[in-house]
């Protein structure tokens, strides 16, 4: 790689707005851009939920019908999904990966551009089919043949919005594994990278492996259901069934897609408010590969009921108890890191801590779903979804959440209202308790998730956990609020907005001028 | 950076974009992989797709299984389809007959094709059908109802701890 010498480079951002953010090439306003429509995105899809959650405030049906139900549940997790987690986290990689390995832009600076933008048209086709005839898809996000296929009009447009987004994502991946593997800074060796690199590189793989299985697997849903294959469809010599192996040999790697980020996120600031250096970094390294590889192999503990034979029951069941080996090796590690630490408790290190606590009992209820002949008792019941809104709220979204806080002053240049943001995060983290553990009692008392309608013994948990559900909903807009407040100004914030920061990214002024590291940093 | 993309980094991109493509062809490769690992296995009570022939063998006569015949009509379609006799008990090694009844309800010719299924699925590969209406097409008159033969045995190395195994046929129209 050559250093720049093009005059150009060294200009400020274009000074026309079409310019700046349409044809944006800049890393860094790629990463804005990402994270924006992330945050647009996770109101939408939260909108959805609340919908859900006012049905459900009571037994019988009052607010919506059960079609127009079933399509939220289905919106709400493929908004979620695509639409705002796996975005939050590509715009935190634009934005911080150059600046960490001490690259001056992402490898492909034009393909990234491309990336970002068939995003909001992957989003606003999925957006698009609530206003056809029919409905949006209501059949789940899972998309199960034969029922997504009496999905109306809509059922083709979530196909192409599937391949879009899905195609928006490994153009991203690549993008970052070659700016990881290629452009590092001289004397930054792979066991040098900070882990959020680490973590992300690993992801990008996982990605760009999983995400074209999930393309093929709803072309064959095309396919099947306007060119007559019958890949699904029993009378023509298919199985139903073997959708769902093909779906959850995607699906199982997508749920670490959606956290392995979150554990670099978490790895670079509880290091930081402790005051010494992360415990185990090669170890933490090593158990997200394991984590990364095991994911391959454990897909079917989605679908235990569907009959499988003994023998598979036990290789799914012990192979996905397997994942809490290095998974433990993560959590211990971070707690080895505090240990001893001159700890403080600023929001970033609030979100990381809720975080570390709150995935680690989604990983507990995690591993009692994993008991294969438990599961038939757990299986699409409300434990269900305690459990994966243990991982991916008060995981994802929380170490997104602390990200954000953490990066906030290096990306605006201000420091963000410390008063707001913890007010946010308290009535965050208590809703979201009370929001999402009742659902474990619902779920262990038999309750099945995606019905609009429930018996009158889950009422009780059913109210608390809707009005959980509201409060977190209305804290969000504190975030919002604190993320424009930042943006619009503030105390000003020191090149090294933490006195315990490490890393590349500290070392360049807050804002990051839009020009970084055009004559790479040399690391020791 | 430089105008120039590295060819370093160019070579690095045309492989990952290789992996991209050959995993979306692996997605169709676990199509054919899931059939031959079912087939092979036995798993989910797949059965050999074709007549077998019937080989000599002991009859126990010391052991009874029941055999329980069901019938399951695809997407609704305008059949009656039932089974004959709803179970038997039947020695393992002996050779026994018996039939589904099938009507056309509609008011026009149709071709119907049964898929069959065998359950537990531990069973599945010591239930033998030497020959079967399942193994061909069936063409129907409008209004036209008649018993189709099905031919099978239990080997006798069915494991100990099975006593009972479900034949399962759906009747799918496939004249569409």
């Amino acid at each position: 790689m050559t250093v720049a010498t093009h005059a150009e480079h060294h200009d400020g951002p274009p000074s026309s707005f079409f310019k700046r953010w349409f044809l944006s090439t800049n890393h860094k306003d790629i990463g804005s851009l990402y994270l924006l429509w992330a945050l647009l995105m996770f109101f939408v899809g939260g909108t959805m939920a609340m919908i859900i959650r006012a049905e459900l405030f009571q037994p019988g049906l009052q607010v919506v019908d059960p079609h127009f139900f079933n399509q939220m549940t289905t919106m709400h997790a493929l908004v979620m999904i695509f639409g705002a987690v796996m975005p939050a986290f590509t715009g935190l990689a634009n934005w911080m990966i150059p600046l960490q390995v001490g690259a001056p832009d992402m490898a492909l600076p034009r393909l990234n551009n491309f990336s970002f933008w068939l995003l909001p048209a992957g989003s606003l086709i999925l957006l698009s089919t609530m206003f056809m005839p029919g409905g949006a898809p209501a059949s789940g996000w899972t998309m199960y043949p034969p029922l997504v296929l009496q999905t109306g009009m809509a059922f083709p447009f979530m196909v192409f919005a599937v391949h879009i987004l899905g195609i928006s994502s490994i153009l991203g991946a690549i993008n970052i594994i070659a700016t990881v593997l290629n452009m590092r800074a001289p004397g930054m060796t792979l066991m040098k990278m900070p882990l959020f690199v680490w973590t992300w590189l690993i992801t990008a793989f996982l990605l760009i492996a999983t995400l074209p299985v999930l393309s093929g697997a709803v072309t064959m849903l095309l396919t099947d259901q306007f060119f007559g294959t019958t890949f699904f469809y029993a009378g023509g010599g298919g199985d139903p069934v073997m959708y769902q192996h093909i779906f959850w040999f995607f699906g199982h790697p997508e749920v670490y897609i959606l956290i392995l980020p979150a554990f670099g996120i978490v790895s670079t600031i509880i290091p930081t408010f402790s005051r010494k250096p992360l415990f185990g970094y090669s170890s933490m390294v090593y158990a997200t590969a394991s984590i990364a590889f095991l994911s391959f192999i454990v897909w079917a503990h989605h679908m235990f009921t569907v009959g499988m034979p003994l023998s598979g029951e036990l290789f799914f069941m012990y192979a996905t108890m397997l994942i809490s080996v290095p998974t433990g090796v993560k959590v211990f590690n971070w707690v080895a890191t505090m240990w001893k630490g001159s700890l403080t408790f600023e929001t970033p290190m609030l979100f990381a801590l809720a975080f570390v606590v709150l995935f680690t009992i989604g990983g507990f209820s995690g591993l009692m779903l994993a008991i294969a002949p438990a599961d038939f008792q757990y299986h699409d019941t409300y434990f269900v979804v305690a459990h994966f809104h243990y991982v991916l709220v008060t995981g994802a979204v929380f170490s997104i959440m602390a990200a954000v806080y953490y990066w906030l002053p290096k990306w605006t240049g201000h420091m963000y209202n410390e008063r707001l943001a913890k007010l946010h995060f308290w009535l965050s983290v208590i809703s979201v308790n009370v929001l999402f553990f009742p659902q474990h009692f619902l779920g262990l008392a038999g309750m099945p998730r995606r019905i609009p309608d429930y018996s009158l013994q889950f009422a009780e948990w059913n109210m608390i956990s809707s009005i959980g559900g509201f409060v977190y909903g209305a804290s969000q807009l504190l975030f919002l609020a604190g993320v424009i407040i930042c943006i619009r100004g503030g105390k000003k914030a020191p090149s090294k907005a933490w006195d315990g920061a490490k890393g590349l990214e500290w070392e360049v002024p807050s804002p990051a001028p839009f020009h970084t590291f055009d004559t790479p940093p040399l690391v020791k | 950076m430089s105008k120039q993309t590295s060819s370093s980094t160019k070579r690095l991109i045309a492989k990952l974009g290789l992996v991209a493509v050959g995993m979306f062809g692996f997605g169709y490769l676990l199509v054919p992989l899931y059939d031959v690992f079912c087939q092979v296995t036995g798993l989910g009570g797949y059965v050999n797709k074709g007549p077998v022939e019937a080989r000599e063998m002991v009859v126990d006569e010391d052991r009874l299984v029941t055999v329980e015949f069901v019938a399951n009509v695809a997407n609704y379609a305008g059949w009656d389809f039932k089974p004959t006799v709803a179970r038997m008990r039947v020695h393992p090694g002996e050779l026994y007959t018996t039939t589904y009844y099938a009507k056309n309800l509609a008011n026009e010719a149709v071709v119907g094709r049964a898929n069959y299924n065998v359950a537990p699925g531990q069973a599945a590969r010591y239930f033998v059908k030497p020959s079967c209406f399942c193994f061909t097409e069936q063409p129907f008159a409008a209004g036209e109802g008649r018993e189709m033969p099905v031919t099978f045995y239990v080997d006798p190395d069915l494991p100990k701890h099975i006593n009972t195994v479900s034949l399962s046929y759906t009747f799918f129209d496939i004249s569409g």
